[in-house]
């Protein structure tokens, strides 16, 4: 390690301008068709549409578990790097999901996730699913996500 | 093929999954051998989570697994529709490389309302599992 001060940066408004950029680049997250809609530090908000291809029970058409869990897991992946003051990677070491409430069929889903904790190797995030607000949520994330080490081309979720 | 060795279940997985929009999505198929199941689900560029590093997405892993820990509660009980989950954790072991995947699930406890599952997933060897999920499922039909 070298004594020269890292620069720092405002990751999330780096994060803010890149907004839609972020998602194109990770063609299973085109797939399920999420979109970023704001970046804070530490905080990243999201919108799952409802789409006919990603419902998982034909009787009611409500989309897939899965596609709530790859939404969260991108969103706190996310909220990670907006808390940090270089860029860096994460990967997902675990994820919790839990279901409250199955989504409505035709609507689309917030998500919010939050990085709340960070140590120098590993980030502990938290994030809901919900219709209108977090009273009335559909499922929680709880996630752990390792840092990777500095370099280009790194590991990213 | 003996007849007798085949489990009558194995046909409706096989049709859970052709009307199942998600599952056609993700393009997995399942194969089954009496009361075991493997679940394949065959490399796809859109399945990449990182173009950088040709690293399958996470949330694709959790997707199929949890498809196949859902399935094989199906298979092994008498229930007229797949459960609904209630939770799930997934430990991402190792990076899925940009290969075909596979996965089995142990139903650990079949109870009158919840099953307890573990599924696993691998690409070259079983041994060393890429992601692992550990899932409750309601079983109960009220």
């Amino acid at each position: 390690m070298s004594d020269t001060p890292r620069p720092q940066y405002d990751i999330a408004a780096i994060m803010n301008e890149n907004i839609n950029v972020m998602r194109d680049v990770v063609p299973w997250a085109n797939e399920t068709r999420f979109r970023v809609t704001k970046v804070e530090k530490g905080h990243v908000f999201g919108i799952q549409p409802w789409e006919a291809h990603l419902v998982g029970d034909p009787e009611t058409g409500v989309i897939h578990g899965g596609v709530i869990t790859t939404f969260l897991d991108n969103l706190c992946g996310m909220a990670c790097t907006s808390a940090m003051t270089e860029m860096r990677f994460v990967a997902t070491i675990d994820l919790r999901i839990d279901y409250m409430r199955p989504a409505e069929k035709g609507r689309e889903i917030i998500g919010e996730a939050e990085c709340y904790h960070l140590t120098r190797t590993v980030c502990f995030t938290r994030a809901w699913a919900y219709h209108e607000t977090r009273d009335k949520l559909i499922a929680t994330a709880a996630g752990t996500f390792a840092i990777n080490k500095a370099r280009l081309g790194g590991s990213k979720k | 093929m003996n007849p007798q060795l085949t489990n009558p279940r194995a046909d409706e997985i096989d049709a859970i999954l052709k009307r199942l929009p998600f599952a056609q999505t993700l393009g997995m198929r399942c194969e089954v051998l009496g009361d075991e199941m493997t679940a394949i689900l065959p490399f796809q560029e859109k399945l990449i989570g990182n173009v950088a590093i040709r690293a399958l997405h996470g949330g694709a892993i959790a997707s199929f697994l949890e498809l196949t820990a859902m399935l094989q509660v199906f298979l092994v009980s008498d229930m007229p529709r797949p459960p609904k989950p209630i939770n799930l954790t997934t430990d991402y072991l190792r990076q899925g490389h940009a290969k075909d995947l596979y996965a089995r699930a142990y139903v650990l406890k079949m109870g009158r309302r919840m099953a307890s599952v573990r599924a696993e997933a691998w690409q070259e060897n079983r041994a060393e599992p890429v992601t692992a999920l550990m899932a409750h499922f309601l079983v109960a039909s009220d």
